[in-house]
């Protein structure tokens, strides 16, 4: 029987239950024995000019064994001259926002550098900060004088089309804001560095050795094969650990620079301040359509905080802009985007990275669209989506969405919720004025996954001679689960129990080409690569075998039971793995496979949030949460609804509680887990995932991504329901995280318009 | 100053710096590495151990305040011949974990949570958690690992 689509416990647990993983700062290996420690110096300030730094303090503290700041930059490879926005590893001349590195300090001893740090005095002279996204379009002070603007990019529309919203019936506009939140992975970012022979070996948190190698390479001007990243078990990720930042970077030159093994963590405070943020869009909706439900334009006007350096700001609002019309047929549907600098810390990806905004866009959208004609929300979404027969689909973007049945998607988590019943007790609780409403959100999403399918993924498969296999893979797990996943699709096509395959990753050494792990892309193009060479050794196996037994290879057969290969009708002789193994040569039975995809994929989706909202405090309760997550067909159960239930919370926590938050001059005022309000187990439900697949026939395995899903989602779902709870008192709209204040001034300010 | 901690039936000895936390005491001098350091404000309870059996962020505890104790980690929390207390298990068999990290002070925090109440209400564990911060499962799993261990006889 096949292993596929069964409740596989993972492998990795037994190891991270008794002895914990080993993550960076764990690492215990000789190359870093005696390991000096990086504690970084960082600006106080929003936007400043570096007037001067005076290292003699720190450099006379015990323990300390190197200081570098921005003037050690020179022996570095200069940035191009054609990026007027180029971001440096230590500030030079100025500072752009509060968390920014300015120097670094090496000591023998962790606590050494604390002190030390505390020491580099570092002159500033304050510069007006760009906060907000206005003053940033305005641009009465520029983050880089030299680029002449704060817009580092912008797209879409050129002009506006207002005719196509001229004929509809009704025509809504909205400001909505997707605020600005952090990942916090569990771990905060970490590096280690080692420099010998001419050659750095870089231990790195991260969710790609490869590009992570590349990047160091590049910006220590060093050759990639003079850098070998290793990336040991990560913490988290969420898309804010993709590549090396400039911290990581840093990290390696101190180990260079000084000829000493060093190792670095950052503190969750820093961690909140530097790790790149996720979302920090702002949109202008408008959506129009007739009375019967019919959307016939939509236009999403949209501004994305890049924060103060252009890491993948430009990105994530191309994505949005890609993803906006969502699910729906909708005739005419317009995009326009700006990227604009602010003296924040840097955004870039967050789980989903730029659909989950196009999906909360759209979803406040047409929420708003039904409240305004009066319809049912799941009636005005069951008008206008894209019905199965017009797939493949290509979106008025140019989005090619590959496979999807969103309204049967959205029918069965209606089911499965009880809408019906649900709206019942709503109105009810309406009719008696109980202070605790009821709301019912509804999102139906698409996403785009499958992140740069182009590159596709690395696999090695070998069969050993003791008929054990190991499996290189180029994709890089950080909780996903891939050791579990990689082995089953081994077994599953070899008949070798997974007990026997250990599956290797993120070693540029051991592992020369990789992509890794982002944009929900492991399963269909890492997986498919490791199913692809499993199926290569196979057809490698039958030829050996029909040559060891002197048979046709078309009279050859596995039998799964006995692991052995024989002949069609005799039972009595048959080769197992090892001995084909051997017949292979000494480097055993190998498979490579680059797999690549020119298309990416569409999961999709309907989930169904309810809340209870106390109309007295404004205090949201979530109190069940169920969903359809169609990803195509599911490898292994337990894992896809681990990523879905991560996932979910995650949207939930945007739509409820997190947001990161500046004053006006900069100053970051959620910096410490203290004021970020990070989602706790108190508030959240239990899930409720139905199971829906719907195969994409752009790879063998049929599969889409699931690990961003739940997120995009859950977010305006949630936010719906937020809403939906108080809309009879008036209430269209409520920006997130929907705090209690938020709510309650949204109740009061809509009775008072009455 | 000099201390004596009993770390999983262990007894360590070392003079080391007043100001050492005992989360640095376990990692770095006893070498057990397992019980991480997620945060500096006492929020995440990544570094959760029991010490002298009840529960306590050793990122908040100074090896000082932990002289003459006894620490259990999550290194030995399994009995001697290798079997999994309870609380692993189910940790393992509900897919209670993702990436990791959390783990160990969350099955700590469990273990503690199920001692002062060996039969909690789904209600119960979610409060009972709320100081240990999961960005993976969305406490889903977790939630139902702590009341699978619960159901669990000698837990």
């Amino acid at each position: 029987m096949s292993i596929m689509g069964t409740r596989v416990v993972r492998v990795e647990d037994p190891r991270l239950l008794t002895a914990g993983g080993t993550y960076t700062d764990d690492l215990r290996v000789p190359e870093l024995a005696g390991a000096a420690h990086v504690t970084f110096v960082r600006s106080p300030f929003a936007h400043a000019r570096i007037t001067g730094i005076d290292i003699s303090a720190a450099q006379a503290e015990p323990g300390v064994v190197a200081v570098m700041t921005g003037q050690d930059l020179d022996e570095l490879p200069a940035p191009p001259a054609d990026n007027p926005v180029s971001e440096p590893l230590l500030a030079k001349d100025t500072v752009r926002f509060v968390g920014e590195p300015v120097a670094l300090v090496v000591t023998d001893g962790r606590y050494q550098g604390e002190d030390a740090a505390e020491l580099v005095s570092v002159d500033y002279e304050a510069l007006t900060a760009v906060v907000d996204i206005p003053a940033s379009i305005e641009g009465e002070t520029l983050l880089f004088p030299a680029s002449g603007s704060n817009v580092l990019a912008a797209g879409g529309a050129e002009t506006s089309d207002d005719a196509a919203f001229a004929d509809c019936d009704v025509v809504v506009e909205r400001t909505i804001v997707n605020q600005r939140v952090a990942p916090v992975p569990l771990e905060t970012r970490a590096a280690a560095a080692a420099w010998t022979d001419g050659k750095l070996t870089v231990w790195i948190s991260t969710q790609n050795a490869h590009w992570s190698r590349d990047a160091i390479a590049g910006g220590l001007g060093l050759e990639p094969t003079a850098v070998r990243v290793i990336t040991p078990d990560v913490g988290g990720g969420f898309g804010a650990k993709i590549g090396a930042d400039p911290d990581g970077i840093a990290v390696a030159w101190a180990a260079k620079k000084t000829g000493r093994p060093v190792r670095w963590v950052e503190s969750r405070s820093e961690n909140l301040v530097a790790m790149t943020h996720g979302r920090g869009q702002r949109h202008i909706l408008k959506i129009g359509g007739d009375r019967d439900g019919r959307i016939k334009a939509y236009r999403l006007d949209l501004v994305q905080d890049a924060g103060a350096y252009p890491r993948m700001a430009p990105l994530l609002a191309t994505l949005t802009s890609l993803m906006a019309s969502g699910v729906y047929d909708i005739p005419h549907v317009e995009t326009r985007f700006q990227v604009a600098l602010t003296n924040t810390t840097p955004i870039a990806a967050y789980r989903g990275a730029g659909r989950p905004e196009a999906t909360a866009a759209i979803e406040r959208a047409v929420d708003l669209f039904a409240a305004e004609i009066g319809m049912d929300p799941a009636e005005v979404r069951r008008r206008n989506v894209i019905p199965p027969d017009r797939f493949p689909y290509t979106t008025p973007g140019g989005a090619e969405y590959d496979t999807g049945e969103y309204a049967a998607a959205l029918d069965k988590v209606l089911a499965a919720a009880g809408y019906d019943e649900l709206r019942a007790e709503q109105a009810r609780r309406r009719e008696n004025g109980d202070p605790v409403q009821l709301g019912i959100g509804l999102s139906t999403y698409v996403e785009i996954t499958g992140g740069v399918p182009e590159a596709g993924e690395t696999a090695r498969v070998v069969v050993h001679d003791d008929g054990t296999v190991t499996v290189f893979t180029g994709s890089s797990p950080h909780g996903q689960g891939h050791a579990t996943s990689w082995a089953m699709l081994v077994q599953d096509e070899l008949g070798i129990p997974m007990e026997k395959v250990t599956v290797l990753h993120g070693d540029t050494e051991s592992i020369p080409v990789g992509i890794g792990t982002f944009g929900s892309r492991s399963l269909q193009l890492g997986g498919t690569a490791v199913h692809q060479a499993a199926l290569e050794v196979k057809e490698k196996a039958r030829e050996l075998a029909a040559n060891e037994l002197e048979a046709n290879t078309a009279d050859l057969e596995f039998d799964v039971a006995g692991g052995l290969w024989r002949v069609r009708g005799t039972p009595d002789i048959g080769l197992d793995w090892g001995r084909l193994a051997q017949l292979a040569g000494p480097d055993g039975l190998v498979a490579d496979v680059h797999f690549t995809s020119d298309k990416s994929t569409f999961p999709f989706g309907a989930h169904v949030a309810v809340v209870e909202v106390d109309t007295e405090t404004g205090k949201t309760t979530l109190v069940r949460h169920v969903t359809v997550d169609d990803a195509g067909p599911v490898l292994n159960p337990i894992l896809a609804e681990g990523q879905r239930q991560g996932g979910i919370a995650q949207g939930a926590a945007q739509a409820l509680l997190e947001e990161v938050l500046y004053d006006p001059q900069g100053n970051p005022v959620t910096s410490t887990l203290v004021d970020y309000s990070f989602v706790t187990a108190t508030e959240l439900p239990s899930f409720e995932l139905v199971q829906m697949e719907t195969p994409t026939n752009l790879n063998p395995l049929g599969v889409k991504g699931i690990g961003e899903a739940g997120t995009i989602g859950s977010t305006p779902a949630v936010q719906n329901a937020v809403v939906d709870a108080v809309a009879h008192l008036g209430v269209r709209h409520i920006d997130m995280p929907t705090t209690p204040e938020r709510v309650w001034t949204a109740i009061n300010e809509a009775r008072a318009g009455q | 100053m000099k201390v004596t901690i009993t770390v999983n039936g262990k007894q360590m000895e070392d003079d080391i710096e007043d100001r050492t936390l005992l989360v640095h005491f376990l990692r770095d001098i006893a070498g057990l590495t397992a019980t991480n350091v997620g945060c500096d404000t006492t929020s995440c309870g990544a570094c959760t151990v029991l010490l002298d059996g009840e529960s306590v962020k050793s990122c908040t505890v100074l090896a000082a305040q932990a002289d003459g104790g006894a620490v259990t980690t999550v290194e030995g929390l399994a009995g001697a011949d290798g079997s999994l207390h309870p609380v692993q298990r189910a940790f393992h068999a509900e897919h209670g974990l993702q990436c990791g990290f959390c783990t160990p002070g969350m099955v700590m925090a469990a273990v503690s949570l199920l001692k002062e109440n060996p039969h909690p209400t789904e209600q119960q564990v979610r409060t009972g958690l709320e100081g240990n911060l999961c960005r993976c499962t969305g406490y889903h799993n977790i939630v139902r690992a702590v009341l699978a261990a619960s159901a669990e006889e000698g837990a």
